[in-house]
């Protein structure tokens, strides 16, 4: 029988980094969007060095900054006794870093696409920020929310240098699918490699199979 | 009453230009900004909006202070009592017509609001589709009603009939009249047609380059010297043609082409384009009632 194990790792690591990255990613990118700031070429430039870096570097200095015997590490587990190297929640802050542009950019040009006039009305009308982000901004964009959240989600179950530089390969913990291919593998466990992949590979067609239509149906819908 | 001063140097396809204007509108009017386009008439609705900034300015509504740079008074539009009605409508695509009045409610604020605009609007009909399904004329009415559910104290209005047709031009302009006068409002409107600056207009401002050049009512601004004619039209001059030795002008009145003799004299500083008076003096105009058959 098949340990299926990996597979909810994978799946819970998906949802908690991808319902973090929405909360965290639609105030950065609504601030990228309005904001003229010298520091924001410099903010756009390290929300985007996942797409370049390889997934090893990053999880090399991940590794190292939440490892016991650096600052960071060491301040993350005397006081809030957090050990972040080989443990599910150090995967999810990696996994959100490492995904961060994959949520960011959709929202930011989702945004910037919408007339400025949108924003302005509301602001005439007497809403604030938060108002029109929420009530106007947000509703108008549905495609590029969807979009967002779905390539992270998809992103983060199919990521493999980062888990492994810093989650290792501990069952129920860090072990993810993609870990789990390459363990069979190495231990020239074909079938079961072969079945994990196949899964895999299935899943990730249905997702996109699916936001694809959702689109087409939401532009159609614009289209009437 | 309101009067501001403003001060922004502004990068029009011009090049650098200098705003630098000072009005007064008193409660009630109807005020127009005209000028040609770049002339920096939109940026003058936005800044008294809140929504750029000026770089030097003054503005005061009913005693109250939007703007004062000198004492580092500047308030958010959200603070601002203003009504906008934007060129593009700015219509919630989201919402439907009787959501984007509701969105525009104030906390606790009475409903009956919506249902008497959608009513003095004809938007009853309307009230449950999504913007996307308006006309232009209909999605300036919904424009209009949304600015209006505030009860602002200055309404504010960027070219509001340049994208309707001229049948929707006139209802336009007679539904923006009607509210101007049902709300007491005082409305600034930015225009560069002649035609709707006289139907609509008390007070006329020119703008040209940045600065106003000349303001009053509409008749001094645009006809220099006063004609005590029995009955005169604007138009726009179409065609000029040479006959002999006299001059023939087409002039478009509304729907209706009239041709009118001139000297070389009447046609010196004339081209096709430009806005006429046609009027009449020594005679009297006959008046017969249409009867279609």
């Amino acid at each position: 029988m098949i340990d299926l194990q990996p597979f909810w790792v994978t799946l819970k690591l998906a949802l908690v980094t991808t319902t973090i990255l929405l909360i965290i990613s639609i105030p950065v990118a609504n601030w990228l969007t309005y904001k003229k700031s010298r520091i924001k070429t410099i903010i756009e430039t390290i929300i985007s060095m996942p797409l370049v870096l390889p997934p090893t570097v990053l999880g090399f200095y991940l590794l190292l900054a939440f490892g016991p015997s650096h600052w960071l590490g060491k301040f993350l587990e005397n006081y809030f006794d957090v050990r972040l190297v080989f443990s599910f929640p150090g995967l999810v802050v990696a996994s959100v870093i490492y995904s961060l542009p994959f949520m960011v950019h959709p929202l930011q040009s989702g945004l910037s696409s919408l007339p400025a006039t949108l924003k302005e009305a509301s602001f005439s009308l007497g809403k604030n920020k938060w108002q029109t982000l929420f009530k106007v901004l947000l509703p108008n964009i549905k495609p590029s929310l969807l979009t967002g959240i779905v390539l992270s989600f998809a992103h983060t179950i199919g990521e493999f240098g980062v888990v492994l530089m810093i989650g290792g390969n501990i069952p129920g913990q860090t072990r993810v699918a993609s870990i789990a291919i390459y363990d069979e593998v190495e231990s020239l466990n074909y079938h079961s490699a072969n079945i994990y992949a196949a899964i895999l590979f299935v899943v990730t067609f249905i997702i996109l199979l699916t936001v694809f239509s959702i689109n087409r149906s939401f532009i159609r819908a614009k289209q009437l | 009453m309101i009067n501001f001063t403003i001060y922004k140097t502004l990068h029009s396809s011009y090049g650098k230009m200098r705003l630098n204007i000072s009005c007064e509108i008193q409660q009630g009017e109807l005020a127009t900004i005209y000028g040609v386009s770049g002339a920096g008439k939109t940026t003058i609705l936005r800044i008294l909006a809140g929504l750029l900034q000026a770089e030097k300015g003054f503005i005061e509504i009913e005693k109250q202070t939007w703007l004062d740079t000198d004492k580092y008074i500047n308030l958010l539009p959200q603070k601002r009592d203003i009504g906008f009605v934007f060129q593009d409508y700015a219509l919630f695509p989201n919402m439907t017509v009787r959501k984007n009045l509701e969105y525009a409610l104030e906390k606790e604020q009475n409903k009956d609001i919506i249902y008497e605009l959608i009513d003095m609007m004809e938007l009853s009909q309307l009230q449950h589709h999504k913007p996307s399904m308006l006309s232009g004329g209909q999605k300036q009415r919904v424009a209009l009603a949304r600015a209006l559910v505030r009860k602002p104290k200055l309404l504010l209005l960027d070219e509001p009939f340049s994208a309707l047709d001229n049948e929707m031009r006139i209802k336009a302009q007679d539904i923006i009249l009607k509210m101007h006068r049902h709300y007491n409002l005082t409305t600034i409107l930015v225009s560069h047609d002649i035609s709707e600056i006289f139907k609509m207009s008390n007070k006329v401002f020119i703008l040209d380059k940045g600065v106003i050049t000349k303001h009053g009512n509409p008749q001094q601004i645009f006809f220099s010297q006063e004609l005590s004619s029995k009955f005169k039209f604007i138009g726009d001059v179409i065609a000029i043609d040479k006959e002999d030795i006299l001059y023939v002008v087409t002039v478009l009145i509304g729907n209706n082409m009239v041709k009118i003799v001139a000297i070389e004299e009447d046609i010196k500083e004339l081209i096709p384009g430009d806005k006429v008076m046609v009027a009449s003096k020594a005679f009297n105009p006959l008046i017969r009632k249409m009867k279609f058959e």
